[in-house]
């Protein structure tokens, strides 16, 4: 079994405990924090001596460099941040070497091997975030704590800066501080919040509204409307056997969630099929809960309110592939939903339905963990998200191998999206041929929609796949859309001519991401702001990503900033064709997607920001001049460049 | 058991399976463009400028298992265009000096910029402050010139088991790091003897008080083009990497 290692905190409020002190970590070694405020005077850091100190967490992580972004991040929520020092002791530990460790620490954007403020506001930056005024909220909390964004306050109190979206952008401008998610930030909760942390108020006495993180169902269909019992579907599969549970799923026609829309009873019977190999031989089922994609929040309800039904398609994927471990890798994002999660598989422990001999029969084990990411995109592709749960820097591996056949500790393993794991369970219950009769031929079954932007009522809609777009666009309140980006950045964006077009694989595929864009907003700072997503996410293990990313980062800011030309058009073009076709994984190949898809409908919100029809500088050449004509005395026509060179006193 | 070929550019090219493709270019005398990719390590497919067009998709020729009958574009107008682009993507985000640089006619990444005809950097330069490391008596590292091609890291871990070098970062960021607390090289176990010193394609690694014993204009690519090399490429060995 495994041990409880996060506190429980009362579900549905904002009231978490950290573990009050190393002393009283020792003591109860079973429990540790998930997030919070460091519990470690800076007299203790200082001294640099952390093998006492780290010990408790590495007796619980049982010195496993397997778990090695778990232990990272024990440390971390004990020291605020990771010193030089505690990675060395770490590696020692663990039995591997330190450079790699600091490899995997350098790798996660939640990690901090610098010292970072005792209260650490990171604002969600999806571009939802920016409209409902993100930007402004974080220029006054700024101003308010008189702190640079990106720098530490002098005496350390407090950080302010940006991170990937958090997965709250149908209640934003929302925030992660100390990595606990805040929502519907306004000018009055900024204020408010300026004043706990300079008042240095613990973030459990923080109000708890500004916690609050809201479903939002708007429309259910047979998914959100199902309400069955825990267990209720891993009965059904048991009752059916593995074949007949994989024959439902070929029935059934179910595809992937998550984006790529593999077909799920391929993927669970070559899983089957496939051998286990070495001492540790087992299978192993994956499920993606790293939901990065910006726009994208249906799988955080999911495990909200519907985990009974994930941990059964979890189960019923394991059985039917005989898997005795499932893993749940969840974003760093969603923290706040473990200890409701880790209450939830006790509960099922409890009632039979995880550990040895589940649900009464002989020889059945199947038992679940949770894993947490430490803020990495590319973790959501399926081999990064392997890396990472091997406790490595989330890079995608090679394929093939894939992982049916080599993935887990290079066991066969199914990763499947937190979505298809759930309508897996509903196929358990309800057949095969009952699924397929939803949806279309080609996309069975419904869909979840993340509904979010300029719209009425923003949040989770369900559909039956072929759903139109203009009928969602009624549905959710889009009175004056311009356009909607459909599955997020590395989709696709649909201009108003194309709103009859329907979800499905077949039309337009979508993980779930549905980003509404009035007739008022800029495209082109959509597109900057997908750009630079893209360049922050990059793992930069291929090298056109990894430059191009950057590249084109830095093209949309020149032509942003009123320097561009045709010929950053033609850049973005020509990057874009390379990535598609030469980056390493689906990260790079689908970086420009969204810019292309700009440039092609909405051309004119780049034309209008162009300087001129030819190439500019991204400098102005008059203006690097000035610091040599102040000395120099210099003020003459031969002394400038350009227009500035015609007339003299240029500098005036 | 009839012969597996594949086809180069419409050239018939035998090979052994379980070959890659890059594998049996090589062993064929035909050059692909590469840098990460190393005949004694373990392929790892990140520099991408191996990549050509076999069966239509684009794939990485060091990490692609060859199959028969396969239909592999290798070296045409858009390709090398592809590659030329990644290889100024490479200048641009390190600091690459070669008129100063100790490797100049050594390197790769110059040897396959003259072969592919880059004649100018192309991009902005990102030039990111990397300091150097002298901290070790015997080698100096060089960050500026590093392409992050991890043949260093392959070798001190797989060859030398000493793990010396690593990878930290991400995106851009991404750089190379030593195995100590320090963050010196002067505080490894790093040593000339290892294989991990002669591995570096470029500039990164250099042994001091050696420098210019070769003088330029004689060097190894200054010679012959890289892509007239492919037998030496082929059949290099860490340990004689050394000019």
């Amino acid at each position: 079994m495994i041990p409880a290692r996060w506190i429980s905190a009362p579900v549905g409020t904002s009231r978490w405990r950290t573990a009050g002190g190393a002393a009283k970590l020792k003591e109860k070694p079973a429990i540790a924090v998930v997030v919070g405020e460091p519990v470690v005077s800076e007299k203790i850091l200082a001294s640099g001596q952390f093998d006492e100190l780290l010990r408790p967490i590495l007796d619980r992580y049982c010195r496993d460099a397997g778990l090695l972004v778990e232990i990272l991040r024990e440390t971390q929520n004990v020291l605020g941040y990771l010193p030089a020092g505690a990675l060395t002791v770490i590696a020692k530990a663990v039995g591997t070497p330190r450079a790699r460790v600091e490899g995997v620490a350098g790798f996660y954007s939640f990690f901090h091997l610098e010292p970072v403020g005792r209260y650490r506001v990171l604002f969600s930056d999806n571009i939802t975030d920016r409209m409902l005024g993100s930007a402004e909220l974080l220029d006054r909390l700024c101003n308010k704590l008189w702190v640079e964004r990106g720098k530490v306050s002098e005496d350390g109190l407090v950080s302010v800066d940006t991170t990937s979206c958090t997965g709250m952008c149908d209640q934003g401008p929302a925030l992660l501080v100390n990595g606990r998610a805040m929502t519907r930030m306004s000018a009055e909760r900024i204020g408010r919040i300026g004043e706990l942390i300079r008042a240095q108020v613990p973030m459990s006495e923080w109000p708890n509204e500004y916690f609050l993180v809201e479903d939002n169902i708007r429309r259910r269909d047979t998914l959100l409307n199902s309400n069955w019992q825990e267990g209720e579907a891993l009965k059904a599969a048991i009752a059916r056997g593995a074949e007949g549970m994989l024959a439902e799923m070929k029935l059934s026609n179910l595809r992937g969630r998550g984006g790529a829309g593999f077909t799920t009873h391929i993927k669970w019977e070559s899983a089957r099929r496939a051998a286990v190999h070495g001492e540790r031989s087992a299978r192993y089922v994956v499920c993606n809960a790293d939901e990065g994609e910006p726009g994208t929040f249906k799988d955080r309800v999911l495990l909200t309110s519907y985990a009974d039904l994930l941990f059964d398609g979890m189960s019923v994927a394991g059985f039917t592939i005989g898997a005795t471990k499932g893993l749940l890798y969840l974003r760093g994002e969603y923290a706040y939903l473990l200890p409701q999660l880790e209450e939830n598989l006790r509960n099922r422990r409890a009632d039979g339905l995880l550990g040895n001999a589940v649900c009464g029969v002989a020889g059945l084990t199947f038992d679940i963990e949770i894993r947490l990411g430490a803020g990495a995109y590319v973790c959501g592709e399926e081999t990064a998200l392997l890396e990472s749960l091997e406790g490595k820097r989330g890079v995608p591996r090679i394929r093939p191998p894939f992982p049916v056949t080599a993935g887990y500790l290079g066991q066969p393993t199914v990763v499947n999206n937190v979505e298809t794991l759930c309508k897996a369970a509903l196929i358990a219950v309800k057949g095969g041929a009952w699924f397929a009769g939803l949806g279309t031929k080609q996309s069975t079954g419904t869909k979840l929609l993340s509904i979010s932007g300029d719209v009425e009522v923003p949040g989770i809609y369900e559909y039956p796949f072929g759903v139109s777009v203009e009928q969602v666009l009624n549905d959710c309140g889009a009175g004056n859309a311009q356009a909607v980006q459909i599955s997020g950045p590395s989709g696709i964006c649909l201009a108003t001519h194309e709103f009859s077009r329907r979800i499905a694989f077949e039309d337009v595929p979508t993980a779930g991401a549905f980003m509404v864009f009035g007739a008022h907003r800029d495209m082109f700072e959509v597109a900057r702001n997908f750009a630079h997503f893209f360049a922050h996410e990059s793992c930069g293990f291929c090298t056109p990503c990894r430059v191009g990313t950057s590249l084109v980062a830095n093209c949309m800011d020149k032509i942003g900033n009123g320097q561009g030309s045709p010929y950053e058009i033609n850049e973005i073009f020509k990057i874009h064709r390379l990535l598609h076709v030469a980056s390493h994984c689906g990260l790079g190949q689908a970086a420009c997607n969204a810019l292309f898809d700009t440039l092609h409908k909405f051309r004119p919100a780049y034309e209008r920001r162009l300087r001129s029809l030819d190439f500019e500088p991204a400098f102005d050449l008059d203006e690097a001049l000035a610091g040599a004509r102040r000395m120099t005395g210099r003020d003459d026509p031969g002394a400038h460049f350009g227009l500035a060179a015609r007339v003299s006193g240029g500098d005036a | 058991m009839k012969q597996q070929t594949l086809l180069f550019d419409g050239l018939p090219v035998p090979f052994e399976e379980g070959q890659t493709i890059m594998e049996a270019a090589m062993a064929a005398d035909i050059f692909i463009p590469h840098l990460c990719h190393h005949p004694e390590f373990k392929p790892q497919g990140s520099c991408k400028l191996c990549t050509v067009k076999a069966s239509g998709r684009y794939v990485s020729a060091c990490t692609m298992p060859a199959k028969d009958g396969m239909e592999v574009e290798n070296n045409s107008p858009d390709l090398n265009d592809k590659r030329r682009t990644m290889l100024q993507m490479l200048f641009v985000e390190g600091n690459h000096f070669c008129p100063s640089c100790e490797k100049s006619g050594n390197c790769m990444l110059q040897a396959l910029a003259y072969e592919l005809e880059m004649l100018t950097p192309h991009f902005p330069q990102f030039f990111p402050n990397r300091p150097v490391d002298a901290s070790h008596p015997e080698v100096l590292l060089d960050f500026n010139r590093c392409i992050l091609c991890e043949l260093c890291v392959r070798a001190s871990r797989d060859v030398d088991g000493k793990h010396v070098f690593a990878l930290s970062g991400r995106g851009l960021k991404k750089h190379l790091i030593v195995n100590s607390e320090s963050g010196r090289l002067g505080d490894t176990d790093f040593s000339m003897a290892d294989k991990a010193a002669h591995v570096c394609p470029v500039g990164v690694i250099l042994e001091k008080r050696k420098g210019f014993a070769m003088p330029i204009g004689k060097r190894r690519y200054d010679v012959d083009p890289i892509g007239m090399q492919v037998e030496r490429l082929a059949n290099r060995s860490a340990s004689e990497e050394e000019v």
